[in-house]
């Protein structure tokens, strides 16, 4: 028995140097005025109040439920039509399957980089030359515009992970089944929405509710695509935090939006669950 | 049976451009002159630059790049796989005990902690531990998965047989020997996919060496692509050789390891 405390210790101690003691000092500089350095005071719960005043984080908490929301359900459209598809009675399935999945391997940041210069240059050629004016300038300049930019690459790299696992689902459902349906005359849109789906909902719901905690927490997209620009218009909360925190003295103020956004995290995720493991009983 | 469908395969070939044109479309502006990059950029160049990843990999100095990513990426694979799976072990076969079921929670909610909570005290952390460099990188990634891992490995765990240990147990083996003997290398299949998940974070990821490498020569790739942008501002075909010498690695062990990691991600996201 002794053998197994040894196996866990160093581990657990570990866990919670770099775990759980940053998550109470971040807890505990969320009630001081640190601004990341030097001598500070104590504030209670000031921080707090002033982040429901404050413009700046209402801001970034719209745009990120904006940006998350979209991308998920976008993201989880084009999966599941795609993995559709790839499940269907195809020539090349593993070759097209593996080029779905190539997005995932790939660093976000750097893709970032690259989808930013084909909007910035190649897409306005393109609508140019094909006489589109909404898309003849680089979008991620337009205050309005720029957020479907993010949407677009974070669509693009997640929706390979989701394939993936759409397509795992739909490998659980037996042949039998389909020819059974298609024999009572059901079509095939018919049997996606009484069979098919009913029976891969497990798999919807890990899908959204992992895309959207994922989404919440958009970070490199940002930095790479627009930095939080034009302006403040694609201010994620996490880049808020980031940049507000490390670089704007605010060290003790982010960390309470920090605090915010994590019960945020949580409650959005179960309150997700609950919803829809319900739909998965029902249907 | 029914054949197989030659519009579906054209359409699902179509949206695999989706994925494949911005690939193509790296390669081909990291070979281009400057002067070619006007318009809309999708046409081959017409005589290939090399020089273009000779001077990224001067401007960036790659191989000092590549080895902090690979030396970071390999150590946090290893020690992820050996430890991770060793404490799963312990807890997995004490589950039933009241404080490895609480030490099972305690590991498995972290996954509901973004990372920004914690981002701005590890810092200060890491940096007062001498750890704001790629040994505190590794240990940061080995201690970070422990959440999935544990839930991952425990749940393997778990199915497998305990008759296997006690023939051992009986044969005079202790728990450690058992684990290295007879778990560790049943776990294989969950080896893997951890290892794939594992290298995949590690190799991709910037936010947590953005905050907590401190020296510019323990810069990984995603980093010194972001460190250099200023650099790059006008100079686009070194840039995208850049961009592509840092997504080679990772792109290449795919090509030859497509279906491996394919199913590896899939008994992970199943699970």
């Amino acid at each position: 028995m002794r053998t197994y405390y040894w196996m866990v210790i160093p581990a657990l101690a570990l866990f919670l140097i770099f775990h759980t003691v940053p998550v109470l000092q971040g807890f505990y500089y969320s009630l001081t005025d640190s601004p990341g350095y030097g001598s500070y005071d104590f504030v209670g719960l000031k921080n707090y109040a002033s982040l429901f005043a404050d413009d700046r984080i209402l801001d970034a908490y719209l745009f990120t439920f904006k940006f998350a929301v979209v991308a998920t359900v976008a993201t989880n459209a084009l999966a599941l039509a795609i993995a559709l598809g790839l499940n269907a009675r195809i020539h090349f399935r593993t070759a097209l399957r593996g080029v779905f999945f190539i997005p995932n391997v790939l660093a976000i940041l750097i893709i970032g980089y690259v989808f930013n210069y084909l909007f910035a240059n190649s897409l306005p050629a393109i609508a140019q030359a094909a006489g589109i004016e909404a898309l003849s300038t680089n979008i991620l300049a337009d205050p309005d515009l720029a957020w479907l930019g993010i949407v677009a690459v974070a669509v693009w790299q997640a929706a390979a992970f989701n394939i993936i696992i759409y397509l795992a689902g739909l490998q659980t459902i037996s042949d039998d089944v389909r020819e059974a349906a298609t024999i009572d005359g059901a079509g095939s849109w018919r049997q996606f929405v009484s069979i098919v789906f009913p029976l891969i909902a497990p798999f919807f719901t890990i899908n959204m509710v992992l895309s959207l905690k994922n989404f919440l927490q958009v970070f490199d997209h940002i930095v790479a695509l627009t930095n939080g620009g034009p302006g403040t218009a694609t201010t994620s909360v996490s880049l808020l935090i980031y940049s507000g925190g490390l670089e704007g003295g605010e060290y003790a103020y982010q960390t309470a939006n920090a605090i915010i956004y994590f019960l945020v995290i949580v409650a959005v995720s179960v309150f997700q669950m609950r919803v829809l493991q319900r739909r998965e009983m029902s249907a | 049976m029914k054949r197989a469908n030659p519009w579906l395969t054209a359409l699902l070939a179509a949206c695999s451009l989706t994925v494949l044109i911005p690939l193509y479309f790296t390669v081909i502006t990291a070979l281009k002159k400057p002067a070619e990059l006007a318009g809309a950029g999708f046409d081959l160049p017409d005589d290939p630059q090399w020089a273009n990843f000779a001077e990224a990999w001067q401007v960036t100095n790659y191989p000092q790049a590549a080895l902090n990513s690979a030396l970071i990426t390999v150590g946090a694979v290893i020690l992820t796989l050996l430890t991770n799976s060793l404490v799963a072990y312990a807890i997995a076969r004490n589950l039933h005990r009241r404080l490895f079921k609480g030490l099972y929670f305690y590991f498995v909610s972290a996954l509901f902690v973004p990372f920004p909570i914690i981002m701005l005290p590890v810092i200060k952390q890491t940096s007062l531990l001498g750890l704001d460099n790629q040994l505190g990188l590794i240990l940061l990634y080995v201690v970070y998965g422990l959440a999935f891992n544990i839930f991952l490995y425990v749940g393997y765990i778990k199915s497998i047989p305990r008759a296997l240990e006690e023939a051992a147990r009986v044969d005079g083996a202790g728990t450690w020997t058992v684990f290295w003997r007879v778990i560790f290398p049943l776990l294989a299949p969950m080896n893997a996919t951890v290892g794939i998940l594992t290298f995949l974070w590690a190799w991709n990821d910037f936010l947590l060496p953005l905050v907590v490498l401190s020296s510019p020569s323990a810069r990984t790739l995603p980093l010194v692509q972001y460190v250099f942008q200023s650099q790059f501002s006008t100079d686009y075909t070194t840039a995208f050789a850049s961009y592509l010498m840092a997504l080679a690695p990772a792109l290449l062990v795919y090509l030859f390891a497509q279906r491996w990691v394919i199913s590896g991600v899939l008994r992970g996201a199943v699970k």
